[in-house]
């Protein structure tokens, strides 16, 4: 077991809190940035997939996780990003312009949603949003002369000072960059005012009220900061299908998405990751095993959504803290080996809250 | 000038009038207390002043300047800051996290500022923690600091929430209850806390309590209401022995 001996308040801000985290996180960053070199071209265009859901759980991660608004429309900024990007490209702009301005579009459109929906909590939340998908799918459908409509729309490969990134791997190293952004980004938010500001509304709205906290106007900067993240991912999962249908963006991926946040752990930064590498991996894992089921099982239509579900009730139901939830208990065990106790993270019936004003 | 006053303030829920034409005023300085029965609408009057509920009439000024139509939000700028009777606090954030929300009206930074973590923030920061650990050496919550606030016994979330209103550097503080639920130790040293919040931080409290030896120990005066009506205002003990508040807690004497 480690034990810290803070000498100044920076150590409580730092990012990388101790020398473990150096060598492990040093490591690992060594291990993605050598992959292109070792790794079949396949694996580089999965893990480079499974970056761009690691991007969109950030996105996903600040509203559901930190700042407690359930979204169920989280497609829809995808969309916006693909279909932003796409356009830009075939309009002859730059591909890091593009991109950029794809992000800045979606959590512009953030911001504007939100607006309405500010003072919903809970289920009715959750319901605003999914319409909001579902408004935005259709206008993709009907505005052809932007998004080609059913059509689809064809996307240009990347191209950044005169250099085309055709090759997987330069792709690869494109959302990574992009990623490592947006994770730094989203740390640097919640060890910030406005992080903690998100996680003070998440955990009681009328305290963080009576804290100063502007909760309409933190709820409006949680989600254009989502935007600006879920449609960057966008941006790069449009590159990834190299060809934009809107059945692409449909409810489906909504779900997957926040199924990404709750199985790798709701309000940690750790569970986005996981999250996505668990999602990522998930179809893979279900091709592998079809040849191994009895055909009336593995050629099921709707195999795969099924499974979601069946999935995010599972986690719910026993592991709310998710993977990482999981991980965390698995170190403490290590860590107290051979002291640890079942008991140590037993849900407890905590104190009721009683007569609190709505 | 009076430092704060409630001037004939009402409100009502549909046809209940929980708290009708209540005026008083608080002293700068001075440790003030309301009592009364349950569901006389003591809290009520917290709510109305945390601007949490909208009166129906009536009029509250806070250091000459009217406070009675200000958001919710901005009460606590104004150097108002509350507690809650069942205790709100940010159950998933450590006792240092939810003191330095206590701070968030003197955080200055804006969200791409806070993106990038510049050097400001990180200066900010810094500051606000050397604030926050003023309050915890104040309150004695040096063991608990990186402790998640679900994890803690009830009396140490008392005294965290009331950390969590000094951190915002008030003026004046709203105590709903601040010792209900503790024993009696505990509540002798809430009755020290806050009479050092009066003496040494010199912060105006205004507080509902139930426990009369700590209301009569720390009170400079006292407002008594039953009904969502006053009883009686005076010192501690006038109060105590005003009929119409005996009769109010104990009942009528049955006389034969």
């Amino acid at each position: 077991m480690r034990f810290i001996f803070k000498t100044s308040y920076l150590q409580d801000i730092r990012l990388l809190k101790h020398n473990g985290y150096v060598f492990w996180y040093g490591l690992l960053l060594i291990a993605i940035l050598l992959a292109p070199l070792l790794l079949d071209e396949f694996y580089i265009g999965e893990m480079a997939f499974i970056f761009i859901y690691a991007i969109a759980g950030l996105g996903l991660m600040i509203p559901v996780g930190f700042t407690g608004l359930p979204s169920l429309g989280h497609a829809a900024f995808m969309a916006i990003g693909a279909y932003t990007n796409a356009y830009l490209l075939s309009s002859g702009y730059s591909f890091l312009l593009s991109v950029a301005l794809a992000g800045i579009i979606s959590s512009l459109v953030g911001g504007l949603i939100a607006v309405p929906l500010k003072r919903m909590t809970g289920i009715y939340f959750a319901i605003a949003t999914l319409a909001f998908a579902i408004i935005v799918e259709e206008i993709i459908v009907h505005w052809e002369s932007v998004t080609g409509g059913l059509g689809g729309l064809a996307v240009d490969y990347p191209v950044i000072l005169g250099f085309e990134m055709g090759e997987t791997w330069q792709f690869y190293f494109i959302c990574l960059i992009v990623l490592l952004l947006v994770l730094l980004g989203t740390l640097n938010l919640i060890r910030s005012p406005s992080g903690r500001a998100f996680i003070a509304i998440r955990d009681s709205e009328i305290s963080a009220e009576s804290m100063g906290i502007n909760l309409s106007y933190y709820k409006i900067k949680s989600f254009a900061i989502s935007g600006l993240f879920t449609g960057l991912a966008g941006a790069l999962f449009a590159h990834r299908l190299a060809y934009l249908a809107p059945d692409a963006f449909n409810f489906l991926l909504s779900i997957q998405l926040l199924m990404m946040v709750v199985v790798g752990g709701l309000g940690t930064v750790h569970g986005a990751i996981l999250g996505a590498i668990f999602v990522g991996l998930l179809p893979q894992a279900i091709a592998i095993a079809k040849d191994y089921l009895p055909p009336f099982i593995g050629e099921f239509p709707g195999l795969e959504p099924g499974l979601f579900g069946v999935i995010l009730v599972l986690f719910i139901v026993f592991e709310p803290m998710g993977l990482y939830g999981r991980w965390i208990k698995f170190k403490l065990f290590l860590e107290m080996f051979p002291l640890y106790r079942k008991a140590t993270f037993k849900r407890q019936k905590s104190y009721l809250k009683t007569e609190r004003v709505q | 000038m009076t430092f704060f006053s409630a001037k004939g303030i009402s409100i009502e829920f549909g046809g209940i009038r929980a708290v009708d034409n209540v005026s008083f005023d608080v002293d700068k300085g001075s440790i003030y207390t309301i009592v009364g029965p349950n569901g006389a609408g003591k809290t009520t009057i917290f709510n109305i002043i945390s601007r949490i509920y909208n009166l129906t009439s009536g009029k509250i000024t806070f250091e000459d300047q009217d406070i009675t139509h200000l958001p919710t939000h901005q009460v606590v700028s104004r150097g108002i800051a509350r507690t809650f009777q069942n205790i709100e606090l940010f159950d998933h954030a450590t006792v240092l996290h939810n003191l330095l929300i206590g701070r968030h009206i003197h955080c200055k930074s804006g969200l791409l500022s806070d993106l990038f973590f510049l050097p400001s923030v990180k200066r900010m920061e810094l500051e606000h923690r050397r604030r926050v650990e003023d309050v915890i050496d104040f309150l004695d919550l040096q063991h608990y600091r990186d402790q998640l606030i679900q994890n803690l016994p009830y009396g140490v979330r008392k005294i965290v929430e009331l950390g969590r209103a000094l951190c915002t550097d008030p003026k004046m503080v709203l105590l709903d209850e601040p010792a209900s639920g503790l024993n009696v130790d505990e509540t002798e040293d809430m009755a020290f806390w806050i009479d050092d919040i009066k003496k040494l931080l010199g912060i105006t409290v205004i507080m509902v309590e139930h426990n009369m030896s700590l209301v009569s120990q720390v009170s400079d005066r006292v407002l008594a209401i039953n009904y969502g009506k006053v009883l009686a205002e005076g010192s501690p003990r006038e109060v105590q022995e005003n009929p119409e508040v005996i009769k109010a807690y104990l009942g009528e004497e049955d006389v034969r």
